[in-house]
């Protein structure tokens, strides 16, 4: 495993809001091209780990390195290296599905033709050419998602952070939605990503679990399930964050 | 950048709602305050104190009442009736021709015509004080082509009773103007940013490699755009529709006007970054904004004539600053030597709120 190239290296990461320590003593490594599962209950401190990750706010203490770059020295090499969707990012509802790429790949530096190039590839890849030119508030929920996750990957960034993409997507959409998960981690872009569905947690290569501001446990979903003596990651997840 | 602003104008286009707003309120507002000061004047009641009742006075007091503007009402033969002809209501101005008028256009080349306004109506009055002298003034200068090559002047006088404040004609473009600025530009850019946090796509730009000046220009340059084009709505309304000519400088004005819709873009922003929803932002600027700009401005309702406390507090209101370039330039045509004070107060505000949004801004992403 430690031959492998890191793209996430995280050491003695603290995050204090006042007196409350939001994240405490964190520390892990994220390799090239795996699918790292990043859990734990609401309210332990996953969101603000995820805001350091991705350069949006300094932490108080510790090194944090994302592709090649520390966040706190530069953010916005840091941002432009990486993809970033979330359940609640949807792309813009009032303009079409072509008009959302052109923006993000406008504010991702991509050329007009690179543009063009990519919309017309995930558009193929998807099967949904014929919603080009339809208003993104006229899209169910899961397509919207899928297209979402392509935008968020559309300039080949090296990481791409996941904030619990499939919530209120059907079984059927969810696991399509998995299938372009591993086809990008194929390519060697890393997936970062957080979920409160168990079964996902399954298909992730290693999962941390955070709890009050730590990481409890890192390994991968076999293991955790042997340490802890249980049969489901459902069972770990239970253990671990009460 | 490009493909920013390109995606706000996306969004404002496709919102028909913001589209009505945006380019139905200058329409409603310039003709609803334009008509209903301008209909209240069709049909002026006025009365004349004639203390000379010569052919020139007669001749003017013809030309006044076949302008349409003005009814005479009555005849008064006193100084001292001209009170009771205002409090008994129905009188809005009272001429007052002073004795041997014409003989002193002969021989001395002027003579005076004075104009009382019930000023407790002060659009009105103003806008009858000045058809009252435009006439007069007319009318002098047809006098001078005729009667002799001396220069001829019918020096006009007026006095406003009740409020002696009242300097300007034309308050509503001024106010009019000021108010639109800051509605497009202060609410409109305030919900757009709580619009994107609301939806979550904030957080995707703040993701992005934008730095954040970069989205606050882009999300706020199409705004400048459609405040200008606001801007230019309502002048060519006051011009064509009502008149009202630009006397001053238009490259000044429209620089000006630039000042005033850049601080109020920051105090949308900064609006935006104390407001969670679209609604919430939408209320802030209502009353924070909208209801000091037109209460406290002296856009309706004179600053002179407020309780002290009011008028230190319309001091803080950018908006009255704004109003005074902005009668300056339209009416009096003066330069920025008149008002580089007003000018320079702005400034200050402006760079203040810059300072203040970009601070909470940033604030804001930790």
């Amino acid at each position: 495993m430690n031959q492998k190239e890191k793209i996430i290296e995280v050491t003695n990461l603290v995050k204090m809001f006042g007196s409350f320590t939001a994240n405490y003593n964190l520390a892990f490594d994220v390799y090239k091209g795996e699918i790292f599962g990043f859990l734990g209950a609401n309210g332990a401190g996953k969101t603000t780990a995820i805001r350091i990750l991705c350069g949006l706010s300094p932490p108080t203490s510790g090194k944090v390195i994302v592709a090649g770059y520390d966040v706190s020295l530069y953010p916005n090499k840091v941002k432009a290296n990486i993809g970033y969707m979330s359940q609640k990012f949807s792309l813009y509802n009032d303009m079409t599905v072509k008009e959302n790429f052109r923006f993000y790949g406008g504010i991702y530096g991509l050329s007009g033709k690179e543009i063009k190039e990519k919309t017309q590839f995930f558009l193929k890849k998807l099967k949904m050419e014929h919603t080009r030119d339809i208003v993104l508030s006229e899209i169910p929920l899961g397509w919207k998602q899928k297209l979402a996750f392509s935008v968020a990957i559309m300039h080949d960034p090296k990481v791409v952070f996941l904030d619990e993409p499939t919530g209120g997507v059907d079984p059927i959409t969810r696991r399509q939605f998995w299938e372009m998960i591993y086809e990008s981690a194929d390519k060697g872009i890393t997936v970062f990503v957080t979920t409160h569905y168990m079964d996902e947690a399954e298909y992730c290569e290693r999962i941390s679990i955070m709890s009050e501001g730590k990481i409890e446990a890192l390994d991968t979903p076999a293991k955790l399930k042997s340490n802890y003596g249980v049969n489901t990651m459902n069972d770990v997840f239970i253990k671990i964050a009460r | 950048m490009r493909a920013f602003i390109k995606k706000e104008f996306f969004h404002i286009f496709r919102d028909y709602r913001s589209m009505v707003i945006l380019f139905g309120m200058p329409l409603v507002m310039v003709l609803l305050f334009g008509f209903a000061i301008t209909n209240d004047i069709t049909n002026a009641r006025i009365a004349i104190l004639d203390n000379s009742k010569d052919i020139v006075t007669h001749q003017i007091t013809q030309k006044l009442i076949s302008s349409g503007y003005f009814l005479l009402e009555k005849n008064i033969t006193s100084q001292n009736d001209i009170e009771e002809a205002f409090t008994q209501g129905k009188i809005k101005a009272v001429m007052v021709f002073e004795p041997d008028f014409a003989r002193k256009l002969k021989t001395e080349a002027q003579a005076g015509v004075q104009i009382i306004l019930d000023a407790s109506e002060p659009n009105t009055a103003s806008i009858i004080n000045a058809y009252a002298s435009g006439i007069i003034n007319t009318y002098s200068l047809v006098l001078m082509k005729g009667l002799s090559d001396l220069p001829v002047k019918i020096n006009v006088e007026s006095n406003m009773y009740y409020n002696p404040e009242v300097k300007s004609v034309y308050m509503f473009v001024p106010g009019i103007i000021t108010v639109l600025l800051m509605l497009v530009s202060a609410m409109m850019t305030s919900i757009s940013i709580t619009r994107e946090k609301e939806m979550g796509t904030m957080e995707a730009l703040l993701v992005s490699p934008l730095k954040p000046y970069q989205i606050i220009i882009g999300k706020v340059m199409p705004y400048v755009v459609l405040s200008f084009i606001n801007l230019i709505i309502i002048l060519l309304l006051a011009r064509f529709v009502f008149h009202m000519p630009v006397q001053g400088s238009l490259i000044l004005l429209l620089s000006e006007s630039l000042l005033f819709i850049i601080m109020s873009l920051a105090l949308g922003i900064l609006i935006s970054t104390a407001s969670k929803t679209q609604q919430q932002a939408m209320l802030l600027s209502m009353f924070a904004l909208m209801l000091p700009t037109i209460l406290l401005s002296g856009f309706i309702f004179p600053i002179k004539n407020m309780p002290l406390i009011l008028q230190y507090i319309s001091h803080i209101m950018p908006s009255k600053w704004f109003i005074i370039i902005v009668k300056n330039i339209m009416l009096k045509g003066t330069g920025i030597g008149y008002f580089w004070k007003e000018t320079l107060i702005i400034s200050g505000m402006t760079l203040f709120f810059i300072g203040m949004s970009i601070k909470k801004f940033k604030i804001r992403l930790e």
